[in-house]
């Protein structure tokens, strides 16, 4: 099978690696590139664990070529955190918003995109921005209350 | 046509650990050349909280600050042996072996304080804050760190404790079925309220008001977290999940979670949750097990809402909108329970 070089910017840096003929972009990510923050939970687009922003935008990486990836900008849960955790993180720890946390890459990626776009989202806006990430432990409550409260203090702060 | 309102109750009493006993737990404790301390577990921590639990047990039982108690879970090849996280066993089971294998550990650090300090370790106590000092006289101390390296490389003493954890196997008289299935209950209520759509069979629930009795609650965070997440996953249970059924054959089962439905965010019903505690003669520091009895209470519940929305009695779970309908016509639409 022959291997084809892919370079693209994962979370601010520029990374390379070979991918080869249909190897999705979750796989590209974890396996070439070892960022193990997005999941593999169900690799048909139905659990969201996978979330990644792509150019800003939340897909799924088991549903996207890694080779339409090129040229282009990646973010993971990976990426989140400088010197602070991101004000999503703090919110999910502090808020019990994770319980085995394997969820959690993908929910965070779904409100940073979502807090990017609408910084003051109602509980709705919320809900339906993380319709599609599944979750077994929390019954959604402490996540859907975490992403208000980040957005709160991601507000105060600005 | 129209939407049907209906309220039900459920009250549980759920047992903590396996039915009839004999499911043991074991714990490993030592201190580290830093005087900080391991506690070796094969227990899970699948995201309910056994390493945090545990961590407090072990440090309020040694006398530490819990900052300096380290949880190791990483292999149930090599750990001690534990019978493994479910049947809500975990907090009450593991938390005993651990308390009993804290207080060796402790009474060898004391030990080995007493010797440096040229005291009797009876006089000795901890502060919690890293300090063992003469009971009375505080200035009389050793810091945990300075005991435990003096037991290590001075006085040569292991500061180490093992606790195991046994509720023996209950025998059963043959003849009357006579047993003792189990030495400490949970207890939960919970009243619900229900929407019944008499056209689509679909059920909401509306809101959830329930009660959890669990012992003693020894990180109420992590125990609300649970309850939250436990009746979600009861009204789940109640409601959604079920891999059936499959038409015409099983062949079209569902085989993945884009059939497998479980509610999502949009899906959720208000939920207030009283905690009551009552501590468990029997449990570590009063404790119980709140894993899976957060659950149970809501699938009696709904279906009792059920009853007295649209007067379907339905007794097989999950309760889809295709057993209400099947119910509804099979009496010839909804009859209410409730008047006025």
């Amino acid at each position: 099978m022959a291997l084809k070089p892919v370079a693209l910017t994962l979370n601010g840096s520029e990374r390379a690696a070979f991918t080869e003929d249909g190897e999705n972009l979750l796989d590209f990510l974890r396996r070439r590139l070892g960022d193990l923050s997005p999941k593999f939970g169900c690799g048909q687009g139905a659990c969201g664990a996978c979330t990644v922003l792509l150019d800003g935008a939340p897909v799924l990486a088991c549903l996207i070529l890694a080779e339409t990836a090129a040229g282009r900008r990646i973010e993971t849960a990976a990426g989140l955190a400088g010197a602070a955790l991101h004000p999503l993180q703090r919110a999910f720890v502090e808020g019990f918003a994770a319980q085995c946390g394997y969820c959690t890459p993908g929910m965070l990626m779904a409100a940073v995109a979502l807090l990017r776009a609408n910084p003051r989202p109602t509980r709705e806006e919320v809900v339906a921005a993380i319709g599609g990430n599944l979750c077994r432990c929390t019954g959604y409550e402490p996540i859907i209350a975490a992403v208000l409260d980040a957005a709160g203090h991601m507000e105060r702060r600005a | 046509m129209a939407r049907h309102r209906g309220r039900g109750f459920a009250a549980i009493n759920y047992p903590i650990g396996m039915n009839l006993g004999g499911d043991p737990s074991q714990a490993l404790v030592h201190a580290n050349p830093d005087g900080k301390f391991t506690v070796a577990l094969s227990s899970i921590d699948l995201g309910q909280g056994m390493k945090s639990v545990t961590r407090q047990i072990a440090a309020e039982t040694l006398g530490v600050p819990v900052e300096d108690v380290w949880v190791d879970t990483a292999d149930s090849d090599t750990g001690p042996h534990c019978m493994g996280s479910f049947a809500s066993r975990g907090t009450h089971r593991v938390g005993n072996a651990v308390i009993a294998a804290a207080r060796e550990a402790r009474a060898v650090l004391l030990e080995a304080a007493a010797e440096e300090l040229e005291v009797d370790a009876g006089d000795l106590v901890t502060d919690g804050r890293g300090n063992i000092h003469v009971r009375g006289a505080p200035a009389r101390a050793i810091t945990t760190m300075a005991a435990a390296q003096a037991a290590q490389f001075r006085q040569g003493r292991t500061v180490s404790g093992r606790g195991i954890f046994l509720i023996p196997l209950s025998p059963v008289d043959p003849e009357t079925g006579e047993m003792t299935p189990v030495s400490c209950f949970a207890h939960a209520a919970m009243m619900v309220e229900v929407e019944v759509d008499d056209e689509t069979g679909e059920v909401g629930v509306t809101d959830m008001q329930s009660a959890y009795e669990v012992g003693r609650a020894l990180n109420p965070r992590l125990v609300g977290q649970q309850l939250t997440g436990g009746a979600w996953m009861g009204m789940s249970h109640a409601l959604w999940e079920t891999t059936e059924p499959f038409y015409p054959d099983r062949a079209h089962r569902p085989v993945d979670f884009s059939a497998y439905l479980m509610p999502g965010p949009g899906d959720l019903s208000s939920h207030h949750i009283s905690i009551l505690e009552r501590p468990a003669p029997d449990g570590p520091y009063g404790a119980k097990g709140p894993g899976e009895m957060c659950a149970n209470p809501v699938l009696p519940a709904v279906a009792n809402a059920i009853w007295d929305a649209v007067g379907v009695r339905v007794d097989d779970l999950p309760i889809t909108p295709e057993k209400v309908l099947r119910g509804l016509r099979a009496q010839g639409g909804a009859r209410p329970r409730r008047r006025g």
